[in-house]
């Protein structure tokens, strides 16, 4: 009980994240939005998609202190290209998808930058370790919906992804792409 | 052109290079996809592709090399082993070129571009597709295993001529001297 609780606290905190906005706004649609974790492997460019994830971003300009941003992603969500290499990072040394099933990013502060865009500072919760992150976001419209674009650096040692033995085969540095429509 | 009686430098040491360079591609190719999931996996992956464009690029060159320098004619033999030979030659030119390009073919429909010794991204030349990709490896496999079976074919007419027949025609391209 005593190890879940960090989970717990986390998971409660995302609920009420998601739960106080979503009675005003609807959140993240994922069919029609994307995050994408792109690196290197011995050099070959890949673009592995989460398939799962969910979120939502309360975003006013002329209110930031009420803003708030959440995103849940399901690790073992992210697809390779290939199922060996997607059953291959769900394992321990990777994801431990079965461990840690879930990343969340909930943001501290979201700050107005220039028309149409913002900057989201938030903890990163990934495989049991958290990171202060800053991603720049661009404000955009889809029809009647708003999407968010932006992208994020991070290094997969930092969360443990990856053994050491792979750091000369696949790059340490993952950039996440992210475009959410809501 | 100058006739000779061996074969130009150039054409020996091409010739000898793709050799070792298609044996041990065959080899990577024929043990690395067994291999559980692993650094080293990957590693050989990318080693098995470089080697096969590497033979591409060689075998395009020894091509052109061989249009502009006509190898020395053939030792005197029946007409059917000479025709034998320039077909099995002929072959083994086709399947040079065409293993390499099924195999860049393969990589580019799984949807990993060749990235030719870590540093310069091959042009991908179909876009992914899985169901084309699981196609092709067969090809690229069945090739592979072809130019096996040519090459044994070819080294064994060779070995026949050098200690049955006792003529030049496997002197000739073990050859240095300057032609």
């Amino acid at each position: 009980m005593k190890r879940h609780f960090p989970v717990l606290a986390r998971t409660a905190l995302l609920m009420l994240a998601l739960g106080t906005s979503a009675a005003s706004v609807p959140g993240i649609d994922p069919a029609k939005s994307t995050i994408v974790a792109t690196f290197r492997q011995e050099g070959v460019p890949v673009d592995a998609a989460f398939k799962r994830f969910n979120g939502h971003i309360d975003y006013d300009p002329t209110r930031p202190n009420a803003s708030k941003a959440a995103l849940e992603i399901t690790t073992g969500s992210l697809d390779l290209g290939s199922e060996e290499y997607s059953a291959e990072v769900r394992k321990k040394n990777w994801f431990d998808s079965a461990t840690y099933p879930t990343a969340t990013f909930i943001s501290t502060a979201l700050r107005p930058g220039d028309a149409g865009h913002f900057d989201a500072t938030g903890i990163l919760t990934l495989k049991g370790k958290t990171q202060t992150l800053k991603i720049p976001v661009s404000v955009g419209k889809v029809g009647a919906a708003t999407s968010f674009d932006g992208e994020v650096q991070i290094s997969r040692s930092t969360f443990g992804i990856g053994d050491p033995e792979w750091k000369d085969v696949v790059d340490d540095a993952v950039r996440v792409k992210f475009h959410l429509v809501q | 052109m100058r006739q000779s009686t061996v074969y130009t430098r150039t054409a020996v040491a091409l010739h000898w290079l793709i050799a070792l360079l298609i044996g041990a591609g065959f080899t990577l190719g024929a043990n690395m996809t067994d291999l559980h999931m692993s650094p080293r996996k990957l590693r050989l992956y990318s080693y098995h592709k470089w080697i096969g464009i590497t033979v591409l690029g060689l075998v395009l060159i020894r091509v052109l090399w061989r249009l502009t320098h006509r190898p020395p004619p053939d030792e005197p033999m029946p007409s059917w082993q000479r025709h034998a030979a320039h077909l099995t030659h002929g072959l083994l030119y086709a399947l040079m070129i065409c293993t390499p390009v099924v195999g860049w073919l393969y990589s580019s429909a799984t949807g990993y571009p060749v990235v030719y010794l870590k540093l310069w991204q091959l042009p991908d030349l179909v876009p992914k597709n899985d169901a084309l990709a699981k196609m092709l490896v067969i090809v690229h496999g069945s090739l592979a295993w072809t130019l096996l079976a040519v090459v044994a074919l070819h080294a064994a007419a060779a070995l026949k001529h050098h200690y049955v027949d006792r003529d030049a025609t496997l002197r000739r391209i073990l050859s240095w001297r300057a032609s």
